[in-house]
């Protein structure tokens, strides 16, 4: 099974705070990977360092066989085509309709005939069941709609890797099933890659191949949802249960608590 | 597509109100006229002096605008004024005419004026009126006015002759 | 030493925006034009940025022609020069008013309005997700944004002008009872088409040039919160009136000095 993504010692710093130390992660192709950890260890730079929205300080992002930060604009436009990212907000242009947001990779990237578009973004709504709201705005779609109608969007050229930017979130259990469901078929029926990256541990694990978790910086654990469940690693273990003290500490780093109060008092 | 469409409307609407308002700026505040030149030929007249005048001042005949100007330049071994001027209809100035330069007004700005002369011969493309009274400039008037009144006042015969040859000088 | 420290990083900091407003700049305007997407995206933002702006264009360029007329009239009038109105009205309304007044107008209800947009489409993702669908934003978003502005300006101005003048003439000859001949003839004596209303045309299409130019770069340029994009809007409108009150009196300059 060959790696499509296969990011070494990849190091990127926002100002002086350090985000990413020398991460290693391959994702292998067709299968669906997961990459959790607890907010702010980010998990969306990482998705943007490998559609090559940030340059990383250190390290390659190889994807495809290309690395994708030494491509020219050209090259690195033409490897995006190859890449489909769901955005958490959905991100879908609000000043068109949810067919024209799913035409507007088709018109801008093909010669299809008007038809021809039409029939593939009927397609693509149907594969995410939302074939009959294609002529409403954005404004009017419930957001786990507004993720629904994203995907199609993101599948719209047949990209050979689809990435999630945290799907589940804030969604209610109906359509967090719904979502588990498309992103499981799409990989099955489709043969996508998958790049799942979430917090939201039971949903995520219930679909995922391999798992890396992230936590400051580094990759604390990897393996398949089984393994990591049974980790005896402390870490790994207080995020896979949810354990609300452990290695990462309740408390939010201070002074001792103690010496505060008194400190005040004289 | 229906919203298309009334944008497109409306773009078209705008374009169009802004060619309408070059077209007025140009024509009808700038003064930049359709008149087709084909009947206007250009005759040229040497001044001595022609004052205040600029490019693009109206030539006239008994007050009736008739052309303008077109072109003034330095003869460099006469040391006058080439004035070239646009006139608009055929057959219109006798050769032996006279150009003068007026001032419309007190303060106001140089015009041309043409005094036909009787001649029935009419000047053509490219002829040089040769007759021409120069630009009345206010200053040499004052002057020559306060001189000539300095003369009146002192009844004195030498003075009155250094005021001569003080203009003349 | 801090304060010169200070006054540094903030030169650097100025020196930089301006590079990368002129990189973003270069960007969406150099390159192969697309006709098939481009078109109707240039059209959309005449749209949006001209035709939109030319209520409050007409409206104010009525009023300030109206008391341009009024206010001459009766000034002119102590001299018995009232015949001069209308070359006062059309030489102040096409060499100052109509570029400088609608530049400042046009910065108030297009410039705010793209900055606005652009950063809210910033904001919600849809110029990463653009990116992401591997179109580039600058050519998709921003170079129409900035034709649009470009074009719409110029016209804008000259609508302002026509309507000015035309107020000025409702109050002068309408009203005031000025002979309709004299105010035109006068007019058409003084004005000269190449010298003062091509010098007017110019000098708006350098405002709206710049204009535009500061909008779509405070947009893009915006942090991506909604108070991001207020300071962003407010930065637009500020610059814009700056930077157009500053090129005025250079470009007078330059042009009464016979460049």
């Amino acid at each position: 099974m060959s790696n499509i993504v296969t990011i070494s010692n990849l190091s990127f710093k926002r100002g002086e705070r350090s985000i990413f130390d020398n991460v290693n992660i391959v994702i292998p192709q067709g299968k669906i990977t997961t990459i959790m950890g607890p907010s702010g260890t980010g998990k969306t730079t990482l998705l943007k360092l490998i559609g090559a929205q940030l340059r990383p300080n250190q390290g390659s992002v190889i994807f495809d066989g290309e690395d994708v930060h030494q491509l020219s604009r050209n090259a690195l436009y033409r490897a995006r085509r190859k890449m489909g990212m769901l955005f958490q907000s959905g991100a879908l242009f609000t000043n068109l309709s949810v067919f024209d947001n799913i035409a507007f990779p088709l018109l801008e990237h093909t010669n299809l005939s008007k038809r021809m578009v039409r029939d593939l973004v009927l397609m693509k709504l149907e594969a995410v069941g939302l074939r009959g709201a294609e002529s409403l705005m954005p404004n009017e779609l419930s957001g786990g709609m507004a993720r629904r109608v994203a995907l199609a969007r993101a599948i719209a050229l047949d990209p050979k890797i689809i990435m999630y930017d945290e799907p589940f979130t804030g969604q209610d259990p109906i359509t967090m099933g719904v979502l588990i469901k498309l992103i499981k078929m799409l990989n099955d029926s489709l043969s996508i890659t998958s790049v799942l990256v979430s917090h939201d541990v039971q949903e995520a694990a219930s679909i995922s191949d391999y798992i890396y978790l992230l936590s400051g910086g580094k990759v604390i654990g990897e393996g398949t949802p089984k393994d990591l469940f049974v980790s005896d690693q402390p870490e790994v273990k207080q995020f896979m249960l949810g354990l609300p003290d452990g290695p990462v500490p309740f408390h939010y780093p201070s002074k001792d608590f103690k010496t505060e109060l008194l400190g005040a008092v004289s | 597509m229906a919203r298309q469409r009334i944008i497109e409307i409306c773009v078209g609407i705008f374009m169009i109100l802004g060619i309408l308002a070059l077209v007025f700026l140009a024509f009808k505040v700038s003064g930049l006229t359709t008149y087709s030149y084909a009947n206007s030929y250009k005759i040229t007249a040497d001044f001595q002096n022609i004052g205040d005048l600029k490019v693009r001042a109206p030539v006239t005949m008994a007050g009736v605008k008739v052309g303008q100007i077109t072109d003034i330049q330095l003869d460099p071994e006469t040391y006058a004024a080439i004035v070239t001027m646009r006139i608009d209809r055929q057959d219109l100035i006798p050769i032996d005419s006279t150009a003068n330069i007026y001032t419309a007004g007190l303060i106001g700005s140089n015009y041309v004026s043409i005094t036909p002369g009787f001649s029935n011969q009419f000047l053509k493309s490219g002829d040089v009126l040769q007759r021409t009274n120069q630009a009345m400039i206010l200053q040499d008037v004052i002057g020559q006015l306060l001189y000539s009144l300095k003369g009146g006042d002192s009844d004195n015969d030498t003075s009155q002759q250094q005021a001569a040859n003080g203009s003349a000088n | 030493m801090e304060v010169v420290a200070k006054l540094g990083r903030f030169g650097i900091l100025v020196c930089e925006r301006i590079g990368i407003s002129g990189i973003i700049l270069f960007r969406s305007l150099i390159r192969k034009p697309d006709f098939k997407h481009g078109f109707p995206a240039l059209i959309e933002q005449i749209y949006a940025e001209g035709f939109l702006s030319l209520v409050i264009i007409i409206v104010s360029g009525m009023f300030i022609g109206m008391v341009v007329g009024l206010q001459g009239y009766n000034t002119l009038n102590k001299f018995g020069a009232d015949q001069a109105l209308g070359q006062l009205l059309a030489l102040s309304v096409v060499r100052e008013l109509g570029p400088v007044v609608t530049a400042l107008l046009f910065a108030g209800r297009a410039g705010s309005a793209l900055t606005a947009e652009i950063g809210l489409m910033k904001a919600t993702e849809q110029l990463s997700g653009m990116e992401m669908i591997a179109v580039d934003p600058l050519h998709r978003v921003i170079a129409p944004r900035l034709w649009g502005g470009f074009i719409s300006m110029p016209i804008l101005a000259m609508i302002f002008s026509m309507v000015a003048i035309y107020g000025g003439y409702f109050v002068a000859v309408q009203w005031l009872g000025l002979d309709a001949g004299s105010f035109w003839s006068n007019m058409q004596a003084a004005v000269d088409f190449d010298i003062d209303t091509l010098n007017g045309i110019i000098k708006s299409i350098v405002f709206g040039f710049v204009i535009t130019w500061i909008a779509v770069f405070q947009g893009y340029e915006c942090v991506p919160t909604s108070e991001g994009i207020g300071r962003a809007t407010t930065k637009t409108v500020v610059y814009s009136s700056l930077a157009i009150l500053g090129l005025d009196f250079v470009l007078t300059t330059m042009m009464l000095g016979g460049w």
